[in-house]
Formats: structure tokens, sequence, C-alpha cells
């Protein structure tokens, strides 16, 4: 172990002896003042946030090729500490009010964030399942931080036996992988698969990693546990799940598939397409359904697994493939951004019990805090793909690279479905606006910068994507 | 010589304790029994040259994992089973896949005798507690520390879903 060694992990060691060290310190905070591990919580995020920034990318692989530094490796890094924020930010008020306030909290989102960090810089399928496993169980204890109420622990029981179940597919995926090429380095798979066929075996391994990855980023037909963790999960919690695991299971996808499968693209691609086809149709119809706004976001997070999902079709095109990655990089930033904010509002609105939670409860906000109803309606509007938002701009980035890849069927689907899903964000517009209601929300500082922050970044990014979309390409190209 | 004979005892002893295992109505007894056939089994690992594999098998399988299933057994006071079976197609499938697997085995060990030479021999200190410590503080070193990470906050997990609240509600 070097000093190179530890500079390429730094933000992420930082982090994880900043978590270690809150779990003591939280001892000493008296019960009733645990915003103050909340605060600590958020400066050890924004200390790794700098260092994540100050980070210079040319250090390269370390620790003998299990992690790599690289431009990619510090943007998701960066978009990780920035989810954490958020989730703390979301989480302060939240906790306090719903009468979960333990210390535990923040300390267990340090460690998913470590563990989604260090999927971000895996080069190593141990190190891919190390961190999977890092970033998922504070996860499933997030999930069931609400004890004793039933829905907060069947959210989190059927999260873990799911996940388990998910992390079963990866181990075995890896060990196949390993009985085809002889290695776990990303490197070695690339080298080995690239030298000639390394046959069925490979293929199946890398499918059923793909079948795991799949499971944590709610992709159909895996998608099954998605609805109820998401509405019995803490909504602080949730909006975390959703962004942060999201975050973390695409940049494995890309590595895994973006680089060491790649040359399997003649078997996988077709698997790919149709995942990717069958979340966005699944995901956007089932959420027409849907009365409940916790439910409703849970099938819309599902259909944007589906767009994103998107970016990774072209898999084995070498020359649309970065394109296609920057998209989905660039829709993941803006997917993050509208998910916290929308879930910041179902927050201000959400009270004990599991009231106001259904979109009857919306009705007449319009009216009553007009400045929170145009922050939903900007998230909402960005979810659908309107103008001028994050999620239009995103979404073209994601159908232009798709379309130069040549699947033009994939595309249509994508704004076909972006067409149907307008039905069921705009119905919450209209409750808004047109009905009469009396809603009473919550407002606390954390929060309302949360979703005005959300909602102000949405709009204003999306008049001016070119930097951000430059960010993310250049991120992304230092890989191919 | 002295290997062989010691084999053949040992082979018998496991055998036994397996049937013992699967026999035995006490959930206890079963448990027991699974204890002596997994330290039988590691006494084959020493026969067969690998001390490290039968030193895990004895901490993890023998030692730790055998506690957990007893812990859970009484925990849930489960040591009589019930006289019926309580899933009916439980039999038969099992036993089709011990069929399935018999029979795998069977043609490997002939295939590989056709082959000539039953396994290609490792190297001498192949798997050697010794190269596998070596292995585990240079190469893997961060998945192991990551590793101890995560034992870490499974514990506090675990604390924190079964911790009675002060004067809490519970």
């Amino acid at each position: 172990m070097t000093q190179a060694d530890l500079y390429t992990l730094l933000p992420l060691i930082v982090l994880v002896i900043w978590a270690c060290a809150l779990l003591l310190v939280d001892l000493l905070i008296p019960r009733g003042r645990k915003g103050i591990t909340a605060f600590l919580a958020a400066l050890g995020l924004a200390l790794t946030l700098g260092l994540t920034l100050a980070q210079v990318s040319a250090a390269g692989t370390a620790f003998q090729g299990m992690v790599v530094l690289d431009g990619f490796a510090r943007f998701v890094n960066a978009l990780l500490a920035l989810t954490g924020l958020l989730g703390v930010g979301l989480a302060y008020g939240y906790v306090r009010r719903m009468g979960i306030e333990r210390g535990e909290y923040y300390t267990l989102l340090l460690f998913s964030v470590a563990g989604m960090m260090l999927m971000a810089q895996a080069a190593d399928l141990i190190v891919v399942f190390l961190a999977l496993e890092l970033l998922s169980i504070p996860l499933y204890i997030l999930a069931a931080f609400a004890r004793p109420k039933e829905t907060s622990e069947e959210a989190g029981l059927k999260y873990f036996l799911l996940g388990a179940f998910a992390t079963g597919f990866v181990v075995y995926g890896i060990a196949l992988t390993f009985g085809a090429t002889g290695t776990t380095s990303l490197s070695g798979i690339i080298a080995a698969a690239s030298n000639g066929d390394a046959g069925l075996l490979l293929t199946i391994g890398a499918a059923l990693i793909l079948v795991g990855f799949g499971f944590k980023v709610a992709v159909v037909p895996f998608h099954m546990w998605t609805p109820d963790v998401y509405q019995g999960a803490p909504s602080a919690v949730t909006a975390f799940m959703a962004a942060g695991a999201k975050i973390a299971g695409f940049a494995a996808l890309l590595r895994v598939f973006g680089l060491a499968f790649s040359s399997l693209s003649a078997d996988l691609t077709a698997i790919l397409w149709t995942l990717s086809a069958l979340t966005m149709i699944v995901g956007n119809i089932l959420a027409i359904a849907q009365t409940n706004i916790k439910r409703l976001l849970a099938y819309s997070s599902i259909a944007h697994a589906g767009y994103i999902l998107m970016a990774f079709v072209p898999f084995g095109n070498a020359e649309v493939l970065p394109v296609s990655v920057a998209a989905g990089v660039f829709y993941l930033v803006a997917y993050t951004l509208t998910n916290f904010g929308a879930w910041a509002v179902v927050i201000a609105l959400e009270k004990a019990e599991g009231r106001g939670l259904d979109l009857d409860d919306y009705a007449g906000l319009g009216r009553k805090y007009p400045a929170l109803a145009a922050a939903m309606t900007v998230f909402m509007l960005s979810l659908t793909g309107v103008p001028p938002t994050l999620g239009l701009v995103g979404k073209f980035y994601l159908f232009r690279a798709v379309i130069a890849g040549g699947f033009y069927g994939l595309a249509v689907i994508g704004v076909l479905t972006s067409l149907i899903s307008a039905y069921y964000y705009l119905r919450v517009v209209v409750i808004m606006y047109m009905r009469e209601g009396e809603p009473e929300r919550v407002s606390e500082p954390w929060l309302n910068l949360t979703w005005a922050a959300s909602a102000l970044a949405v709009v204003l990014i999306s008049l001016v994507p070119a930097p951000l979309f430059a960010w993310a390409s250049q991120a992304v190209f230092a890989l191919f | 010589m002295t290997n062989l004979v010691l084999f053949l005892v040992l082979a018998v002893v496991a055998v036994v304790t397996a049937l013992g295992m699967l026999l035995s109505r006490n959930a206890v007894y079963a448990a027991l029994f699974l204890v002596l056939n997994f330290a039988t089994v590691a006494v084959f690992y020493i026969l067969l040259e690998a001390p490290f594999i039968a030193m895990t098998q004895v901490t993890v399988y023998a030692g730790a994992i055998m506690v957990l299933f007893l812990f859970v057994i009484m925990l849930l006071g489960a040591e009589r089973l019930p006289g019926t079976e309580p899933l009916p197609w439980q039999r038969p499938l099992a036993i089709f896949l011990a069929l399935v697997l018999a029979v795998e085995a069977g043609y490997l060990l002939f295939a590989r005798r056709a082959a000539g030479g039953m396994f290609a021999s490792a190297a001498p200190d192949f798997g050697s507690p010794q190269a596998i410590g070596t292995m585990l503080f240079n190469r893997y070193l961060l998945p192991f520390e990551v590793t101890s990470v995560l034992l870490l906050v499974a514990m506090v997990g675990a604390i924190v879903l079964t911790k009675k609240e002060k004067g809490g509600r519970e």
C-alpha cells in the first residue's frame, strides 16, 4: 500500500473514517439533539465532495488493480456525495417529525454512500460485489428504520430478501466469469474475452450479473419489490435509495458491460434492448393506475431505469457507446435532482401515520402554497420530459444517442412511453391547480432549501446544459 | 497405508453421521450429527493436504454456522420435528436431484479416468495458509478491509433493528 493507493481512494477513505468516528461521537450527543449528528454527517459528505473535486484524475489503478480513479469515477463520486448531502437534508426534519430520530440513520447513510462510491471506482468483480453489499445493507436497514411500523418493517424485510437473492445472482455470475476467464479483474476479463471466444460460460456469467444489477436498479421484470419498498420505507430513505442505488448500479453496469463484456454484444444487445423497452412500457403503464404519490414515484423510478438502461443498449458499438453513456450519465444527474425535488415536496406534505400521501391530498396546493406547487410542477414536467426542464434535455441526448446507434425502435418506444407518462405526471399538476382542497405543508429550512434549489437547478441547467454535458462526456470519453 | 486406514474409518463415520443427521427426528441431535460430519470432512481435507480448508471447515462450519443453527433451533423451540412431511413434494425432488448429482459425479470420474490421470496435481504450497495469508494482505488487501467495514455495518444494523427504545413505544 503506497501513497498513490491512498490518494486514489482518498475521498472514500475519509468518508469511511468519518462514518466510524461519527458512530462513536453520536453516543455523546444527547437524545433529542441528533440534529448535530446530521450536521456532522453533512460536513463529512461536503468534505468528501470537496476532496473528490480536488482529485486530479491522472492516478490510474491502485491496490493491485482493485480500484481505479478516472474522470468517470470522479464525476459519479461527486454526484454520489451530492446525493448523500441531499439525503441528509431531506432526513433532517423528517426523522424528527416521524419520531424515528436516531443517530445511526446518518451513519448508515454515510456507509451506504461509501459503498456507492466504491462501486463507481471498482476495477475488479470482487470489489464490485463488496461495494454492492456495502451500499445495500445500510439501505435494507434504513428501509426498516421506522420500526415498529409494519409497512416499514415489511419494506425492510422484502428489500433484504430480494436483495440477497439478487446478490446470489451477481455472485454466481462472477464465479462463472472467473471460471471462463480465470480472472476477476475487469482489465483481465477484457484481455481474455478479446483474444478468442471465452465461450458460453462468460455469456451466462454476464447475463447473471445483469440480472443481479437489474434487481438493484429496478428493471422490469426484476422490479416487483420496488413499489412496496418505496412505499413502506420512510420517504427520506426512499428518495436517497431511488437516486443513490440507481447511480451506483448504472456506474457498475457501465464498468462491467461497457468495458469488460463489450465483446459479448452480439449475444446481449437484444437482451438489453428488451429489458429497456419492457421497463419503459411496464413502468409507465402501471404508474397510471396509482393513487398514492409514493407508489406513483416508485413506478416512475422504474420507468426511468428503463430510459437510463437505453444508454447501454449500443454497448458493442465503440463509436456510439461513449456518447450514449455520456447521455446516460447526464440523465442520471437530471433524474437525481428531479427525484430529490419531488420527494422533498412529498415529505413536505406527508403527515404521521402515512397520511397526506394520496394524490387527492395535493388538491388546492396551487392556491395555498404557490411556490411549493410551482416546484412540484417543475419536477413533474421534468419527469415527463417537457421544456424548460432538465428531464427534456436528458431525454433528448439519450434518444439522439440511441438513434445514432441505429436503434430506432427503442427511441420510438421511449417517445411513446414519455407521452403515456405525461398522463399521470400532469394529473398531479391538474389536481394541484384545478381542485379545491386544504393541504397542510410542513416548512423546514433544509427541506425548503432542497426543493427550491432542486427546482431552480432543474430549470436553470436545462437552459445551459452544454457545460454539464461536456463535463459528463469528458468524464466518459476518458474511459474509452 | 495409514492414510488408507484413516480414510476408511473416517469414511464410515462420515456416512453414518450424515445418515444420522437425516434420520434423526430431533433437530438438536440432527445438528450435532452435522457437527460430527463437518469435523470428519475437515480431517479428509487434512489427508488431502489442504490444511487451510480444513481449518476453515472447523472454524466456520463446525464452529460459527453450527452455533447459529443450534441457537435458532433452541430459540424457536423446534427440537421435535413434526412426524409428517411439511413439504410433500420435497422428498421426490430431493431424490431426483441427488440422482442427478450422483450421475454427474460418476460420469466425471469415469471420463477423467478414461482420459488418463484423475486430477492435475497442484503446486506444492498451493492453498497453504501462508500463501493465502500473503495473498489476502497484499493483492486482496482492499477487499479484506472493505469486508471488515461491511461487518461493522451489519452489526450496527442488527443493533439498530433490535434495540428497544429507552422509555420507548415497544
